[in-house]
C-alpha cells in the first residue's frame, strides 16, 4: 500500500485536541446566538405571530407550533450546551441538529445561508468523535476517552469551510459584482459613518475595492488557511473581513461564528496549548484526558457507513450549488436553485406585488391588503421571489374560498427592481396564480429578465 | 512569503482597480457620487416643512377649540356655521402633517387618534349616553378624532334645526355638547404635546440622527412617507371608497362622509402635501430645499432615460388631473361613475411601485425596517 493512496489518509490519527477545541466553541457561539435570538424577541415575532408561513416545497409539515415554539428553542439551547460541556454528545448533537434544522425550515422567510451553514455543519459533526476529549463524556467514562482519532475527522470541517469559502467566492465572479460593483455599491454609498473609510464610502473606487476584495478573499482564504506558512496571514484577513462585515450588515452571529470556525485550521500544538489555558482556569489537571489512546475503528459496520455517508454528504455539497444550471432564465431574477448554494450578499432586490382577487362567474374584483395576512419581514420577501408568491396567492385562494367565495382567480401585479436596475414587470399579471402551484419545475410566469448577467 | 502574498494581493487589486476606474456601466446609475448632505435634508424637512406644518396645524386646532368653546355656551345657527369652518380648516391643516408619525407623533398615535374613518356611530351614541369613556383606549380610535366630529357637526340629524336641538336638550350638562368639547379638547392636547416636543428638543435628535441604518430619521421618515402614501392616502381616501379592497363600492367609507363636500379637497390637500414634500417644497411655497427628489438627482437615478424624480412629479400631477375630476363629495362619485374614482386610484398606484421599488432602491432605505439578521 503506498503512502499517498486515500485508504492510507483514513488510517492516519492525529491529536483530539482540535475537533475538541472546536466543539466548545461551536456550541458556545450556537447557545450565545439562540439566546439573543430569544432576547430580541424573535421567537414570538418571526414564528409565533405571523397568521401564514412560507413552507419549504415538500416539507410543508414542518411549521411553527404555537407557544411550544419556545420549547424547541429551549431544547435547542440546552443541547448547545451539553455539546460545549461533551455531556452525551452524540445525544445532544442529534437533539442540536434536529432542533435548529426544524426551527430553520419552520419558514422559509428567515433563511440565511449561515443558518443553513450551522445545520449543515451540525449534520457533519454527528459523525465527529468531538466528545471523545475533553469532554465530561471522557471525563466519567475513561474508556470512551482517546486522545488521538482519525486525521479526517478535523479535516472535514475545514473542507465544509473551505466549500463553502470557494464557493461564495465562484458565486461573486458575475458581471453584476465585478463590473457594476453592484449590490456592494448601493449599500457602500450610504454608509458615510463607517470608522476610517467613511469619509470614500461614496467613491466608486471604494466599492470596486470592496467587490473584487471581497471575491479574490472568498476564493483564496481556504487555501491561505491550509498553508501553515500563510495561516496567521489568512487569520487576520478572516479577522478584518469578518469585522467589516459586522460593521456594514446586520448579521448577526455570522462573523464570530466564521472567526472561531477558521480556527480549526491551526496546529494540534495552538489547541492543546488552548485546552490547557481552559484546564488551568478551571484549575484542572493539564493532562486529564491524555491518555494516548488512539480512535480508529475501521472494521466497525457503523464507523464505515458513517464514512460513506460522509462521502456522499460531500458529492451533494460540491453540486447542490450548480442545479440552477437546470433552469432557464436569469438565476438572480427567478431565483430558481439560488437558495442553500452559498450566494451571499448578491443581490439587492426591492419589489412590490399587489394582488387582485376575482370572482370569475360574476367578474367582482379586489385588491388584498398584503399587511392583513403577512408581517413586513414575509411581505418583503414574498414580493421578489416566484416562490414565495404563488404559495401566497394559493393561501390567499383558500383565504376567501373560507369566506365563501367561489371560482376565485388570483392576479399579482408586480415590479422588481434588481442591483440598481430600475424597476420592471416581474410575474405576468394575466396568469392566474389560483391555478398554479409551486414546484421544483421552472415557473413560466415568470417574465423575462430582458439583460443578462454573465457569469457562474 | 506572507509580505509576498500581501504585496501581490495589492498589485491585484490596483490593477483591477485602474481597469475599471472608466467604467461607467451600462445602467448609468449610481455611478455618480453620492456627496449628498442627508443633515441638511434632514434640516430643511425639520425647519421648513415639518415644524411650520405642525404650528399651522396646531393654530387651526386652536380656533377650531375656540369655536367649540363659543358654540358650547351659545348654541345657534351662526356659531355652528363657525364651528364647522375651523372644523374645516384644521381638517385641511390636518393633512400636511399626517403622514409624520415619528417621535412624539409615534408615541400618541397621533394618526389614529386624530383620523381613522368611518366613525363608529354606535359606539360614539353609547359614549354620549353612558357619559363615561375614556378616549385614550386604542379601541377607541373610531370614536373620536376628525371623524367623530364630522359626524356630531353634520351627521346627528337630517336638518340643522334638528342637530341643533341635540346640542340645546338639558341645558346645564348636555351630553353631545359635553363629547363635543371633549373629544376636541384632545385633538388640541395631542397636538400641542407633538409640537412642544419638535420645539423642546427633539427636532435636535431629529437631525442628529442623521446615520443610515434601519431606525436613523431618512429610513423613518421615507417609510413613514411612503406608508402614509399607500395606505393613508391611496386605499383609505381613494380606493377602500371606491370598492378596490372588498366586493363592491363602499362609499360610506369615504373620508367627511357626514359632511358630504369635502372629501375632495382633503385628498387634493393630502396630495399637495405628499408631493411638495417630495420636493423638499418649505411650509407655504416659499422656496424649495433638499428633500428626496435633490437626492435621486445626486444619485442620478434614472428610469427608462428620464430622471426618476421627474417620472414621480409627473405621475403625481397625472393623480391630481384625475383627482381634479371627481365630485367634491367622493362618496356621491362612488355612486355616480365609480371609474372616475378607480381611474385615480390607478394613476396613485404607479406611484407607489416608482417609490417603494426604485426610489427606495437608489436611496438604499429598507421597506419597513424590520430588526431580524440578514446575511
Amino acid at each position: 500500500m503506498s503512502k499517498t493512496s486515500p485508504t492510507h489518509y483514513f488510517h492516519k490519527t492525529t491529536e483530539a485536541a482540535p475537533l475538541a477545541a472546536f466543539r466548545i466553541f461551536f456550541g458556545l457561539l450556537m447557545f450565545v446566538g439562540i439566546l439573543r435570538f430569544w432576547a430580541k424577541g424573535w421567537i414570538a415575532h418571526l414564528y409565533i405571530e405571523p397568521r401564514f408561513f412560507f413552507s419549504y416545497y415538500g416539507l410543508e409539515f414542518i411549521r411553527p407550533l404555537g407557544v411550544y415554539t419556545y420549547g424547541l428553542f429551549a431544547i435547542c439551547a440546552l443541547s448547545a450546551i451539553m455539546i460545549t460541556l461533551g455531556y452525551r454528545y452524540r445525544l445532544a448533537m442529534t437533539a442540536f441538529f434536529l432542533s435548529f434544522t426544524y426551527i430553520e425550515l419552520m419558514d422559509k422567510t428567515t433563511y440565511l445561508n449561515h443558518y443553513y451553514f450551522v445545520s449543515v455543519l451540525s449534520f457533519l459533526m454527528l459523525f465527529l468523535p468531538a466528545g471523545a476529549y475533553f469532554s465530561i463524556d471522557a471525563y466519567l467514562r475513561p474508556e470512551k476517552c482517546y486522545q488521538r482519532i482519525p486525521l479526517w475527522c478535523a479535516d472535514s470541517i475545514k473542507l465544509l469551510l473551505s466549500i463553502v469559502y470557494f464557493y461564495a467566492g465562484l458565486a461573486k465572479l458575475n458581471s453584476d459584482w465585478l463590473v457594476q460593483a453592484q449590490p456592494l455599491g448601493i449599500w457602500l454609498s450610504t454608509q458615510s459613518d463607517f470608522p476610517l473609510l467613511g469619509p470614500w464610502m461614496n467613491e466608486r473606487w471604494l466599492h470596486y475595492v470592496f467587490s473584487w476584495g471581497g471575491a479574490l478573499y472568498d476564493l483564496s482564504v481556504p487555501f491561505l488557511l491550509f498553508y501553515s506558512r500563510t495561516r496567521v496571514f489568512a487569520f487576520v484577513l478572516v479577522v478584518l473581513f469578518h469585522a467589516t462585515t459586522r460593521v456594514l450588515f446586520p448579521i448577526g452571529m455570522f462573523p464570530y461564528i466564521m472567526i472561531v470556525s477558521t480556527l480549526i485550521f491551526f496546529s494540534t500544538d495552538f489547541h492543546r496549548k488552548l485546552l490547557r489555558y481552559i484546564s488551568s482556569s478551571l484549575r484542572m489537571e493539564n493532562n486529564t484526558f491524555d491518555n494516548g489512546r488512539q480512535w480508529l475503528p475501521q472494521t466497525s459496520l457503523r464507523y464505515r457507513l458513517s464514512l460513506h455517508t460522509l462521502f456522499i454528504f460531500f458529492v451533494l455539497q460540491l453540486c447542490l450549488p450548480f442545479r440552477h444550471l437546470l433552469y432557464p432564465g436569469e438565476l438572480f431574477w427567478t431565483e430558481e436553485g439560488y437558495r442553500f448554494s452559498w450566494r451571499v450578499m448578491l443581490m439587492e432586490k426591492a419589489g412590490y406585488a399587489g394582488f387582485q382577487v376575482v370572482d370569475a362567474l360574476s367578474d367582482e374584483r379586489f385588491y388584498v391588503d398584503n399587511s392583513d395576512f403577512l408581517s413586513p419581514l414575509q411581505e418583503k420577501q414574498m414580493s421578489t421571489q416566484p416562490d414565495f408568491i404563488v404559495q401566497y396567492a394559493q393561501y390567499l385562494k383558500k383565504h376567501f374560498e373560507q369566506q365563501g367565495h367561489q371560482n376565485l382567480q388570483i392576479f399579482v401585479e408586480s415590479y422588481v427592481a434588481l442591483n440598481g436596475r430600475p424597476s420592471r414587470a416581474y410575474i405576468d399579471p394575466n396568469t392566474d396564480l389560483a391555478r398554479e402551484e409551486d414546484s421544483f419545475r421552472h415557473k413560466t410566469w415568470i417574465l423575462p429578465f430582458n439583460d443578462e448577467i454573465k457569469g457562474l | 512569503m506572507m509580505r509576498n502574498i500581501s504585496l501581490a494581493i495589492t498589485g491585484v487589486l490596483i490593477i483591477m482597480l485602474t481597469a475599471c476606474s472608466s467604467d461607467e456601466g451600462p445602467m448609468g446609475e449610481n455611478g455618480a457620487k453620492d456627496d449628498f448632505d442627508r443633515e441638511a435634508m434632514l434640516v430643511n424637512w425639520a425647519d421648513n416643512i415639518i415644524l411650520p406644518r405642525y404650528e399651522n396645524y396646531n393654530q387651526k386646532v386652536g380656533i377650531l377649540s375656540r369655536a367649540v368653546g363659543i358654540f358650547s355656551k351659545e348654541i345657534s345657527q351662526a356659531h355652528l356655521e363657525s364651528l364647522r369652518m375651523a372644523w374645516l380648516e384644521a381638517y385641511m391643516a390636518w393633512q400636511p402633517v399626517a403622514s409624520f408619525e415619528i417621535g412624539k407623533a409615534e408615541e400618541l398615535r397621533l394618526r389614529n387618534f386624530t383620523n381613522v374613518y368611518p366613525a363608529d356611530v354606535e359606539n360614539i351614541e353609547e359614549n354620549i349616553t353612558e357619559g363615561t369613556y375614556n378616549l385614550s383606549l386604542s379601541s377607541k380610535f373610531d370614536e373620536q378624532g376628525f371623524p367623530a366630529l364630522d359626524y356630531l357637526l353634520f351627521g346627528l340629524a337630517d336638518s340643522d334645526e334638528r342637530l341643533l336641538a341635540k346640542f340645546s336638550e338639558e341645558d346645564s350638562d348636555n351630553g353631545y355638547t359635553r363629547y363635543l368639547v371633549d373629544i376636541t379638547a384632545r385633538l388640541q392636547s395631542l397636538t400641542q404635546q407633538v409640537l412642544d416636543d419638535w420645539k423642546g428638543g427633539y427636532r435636535d435628535v431629529f437631525i442628529g440622527n442623521n446615520g443610515t441604518s434601519g431606525t436613523s430619521s431618512v429610513n423613518k421618515i421615507a417609510n413613514d412617507f411612503l406608508f402614509y402614501y399607500e395606505k393613508a392616502l391611496r386605499a383609505n381616501k381613494v380606493g377602500i371608497p371606491a370598492g378596490q379592497f372588498s366586493s363592491g363600492p363602499r362609499s360610506e367609507f369615504a373620508e367627511a362622509f357626514y359632511n358630504g363636500a369635502t372629501s375632495k379637497a382633503l385628498l387634493l390637500a393630502s396630495l399637495d402635501a405628499v408631493q411638495s414634500f417630495f420636493n423638499g417644497e418649505h411650509h407655504g411655497g416659499t422656496g424649495f430645499g433638499p428633500g428626496f427628489g435633490s437626492y435621486l438627482d445626486v444619485l442620478s437615478t434614472s428610469k427608462d432615460g428620464e430622471q426618476l424624480s421627474k417620472r414621480i412629479n409627473d405621475q403625481f400631477d397625472r393623480a391630481r388631473s384625475e383627482a381634479d375630476l371627481l365630485n367634491p363629495d367622493l362618496a356621491t362619485q362612488v355612486g355616480e361613475d365609480n371609474t372616475k374614482m378607480l381611474k385615480t386610484f390607478d394613476e396613485l398606484q404607479k406611484n407607489v411601485v416608482l417609490m417603494k421599488v426604485d426610489m427606495f432602491q437608489a436611496l438604499n432605505i429598507r421597506v419597513d425596517f424590520v430588526d431580524a439578521d440578514g446575511d
